[in-house]
């Protein structure tokens, strides 16, 4: 790979594709266990392998298709499956905000879907590129893009493939909240956040019979604020 | 059984529909809205309290009792795939170690 600074400003569409993809490639060693142990889990859960494939090209938001897998196993209503995925995909609006300047000359058949490709691991992989100069390097941003997609559209049907080969009787739905652990654990790192997770814990054992799993959202709301208020009282502003 | 199929794939359409729209939102804006800062510095704490409240009762409340005992294989194995996270900080190993120990717990007891 290029270091950054050494590409050039004005390199062709298929020159910013291939290196976009090329970013991103190293990316798919962490994501492709993901793909795989979702596809196994939302079979466990009791969604249609056709539903569960369906899902990673229709939402194509890995910690959202989770979600979406954990609640339909719990039987939670749509509405509050629908408001769990907008809470924990906020942070793709800032990804939106951060890469917006660059993007802002596209006619809106690409905006809609580099919108559409806007994921963690693509944002990751482009952000510096789409900060320098550069007439094609939208081009970097679809390259990356592509490359999560497909790499996360075959890693999913591997996991439901080999999801349906795996007998009924293994408890695979406990791999779901070992994965957000493995997730969380390394999350925490500073005393807001830790406060985030210990409130939204106690209130979520707390609210854990309220109807429609509306405790989760509460809980999780109850988390963000209050890790929210402990950072800025910790800085002073 | 033919009407949560029918509503699951309502779900997944509203919920692609709301993630591609956050996703758009200030690309479409062209960078004519700023971010408020109060919506900056919440994000961080969104997939924490939110996966920390999805956890927690799935390891002390499965199935919808209470159960906090060392005969509960969900609340023992998670708390050992914690303490791995927290040590290794690795995915894998976490989710490897935490369903090993899962497996044997929930087969002994």
């Amino acid at each position: 790979m290029d270091p950054a600074g050494a590409i050039p400003a004005s390199r062709s569409p298929a020159a910013e594709l291939r290196g976009g993809a090329l970013a991103l490639a190293p990316l798919l060693v962490g994501v492709a266990p993901f793909g795989v142990i979702y596809g196994v889990v939302a079979l466990q859960s009791g969604i249609p392998p056709a539903a569960a494939m369906a899902m990673s090209s229709v939402v194509f938001a890995g910690s959202s298709q989770f979600l979406l897998a954990q609640l339909a196993g719990l039987g939670a209503p749509g509405v509050v499956m629908v408001a769990s995925v907008a809470l924990v995909n906020l942070r793709h609006a800032l990804y939106s905000a951060s890469v917006a300047s660059a993007l802002e000359h596209l006619p809106r058949r690409w905006k809609a879907i580099l919108a559409y490709l806007l994921t963690d691991e693509a944002y990751a992989a482009a952000v510096a590129r789409l900060g320098e100069d550069g007439e094609n390097r939208h081009w970097f941003l679809l390259g990356a893009g592509l490359t999560l997609w497909s790499g996360w559209q075959v890693s999913t049907a591997a996991g439901i493939l080999l999801g349906a080969s795996l007998p009924r009787e293994l408890p695979l739905d406990f791999a779901l909240p070992l994965t957000f652990i493995a997730i969380v654990v390394p999350m925490i790192r500073s005393r807001g956040a830790l406060v985030a997770a210990a409130v939204a814990a106690g209130a979520a054992l707390l609210c854990a019979g309220w109807p429609y799993q509306l405790g989760l959202l509460a809980a999780a709301v109850a988390g963000i604020v209050v890790g929210w208020l402990v950072a800025r009282w910790g800085t002073g502003t | 059984m033919g009407d949560g199929n029918v509503s699951l794939w309502l779900v997944m359409v509203a919920g692609g529909l709301v993630t591609f729209l956050t996703r758009l939102s200030f690309i479409a804006a062209e960078g004519r809205i700023a971010v408020p800062r109060w919506f900056r510095a919440m994000l961080p704490f969104v997939p924490v309290a939110t996966l920390t409240a999805l956890v927690v009762p799935a390891l002390l409340r499965p199935g919808g009792t209470w159960d906090v005992s060392v005969g509960n294989p969900r609340l023992i194995a998670g708390i050992v795939a914690v303490v791995v996270a927290a040590v290794s900080r690795n995915v894998l190993l976490t989710i490897v170690i935490g369903f090993a120990v899962f497996l044997v717990l929930h087969w002994v007891l």
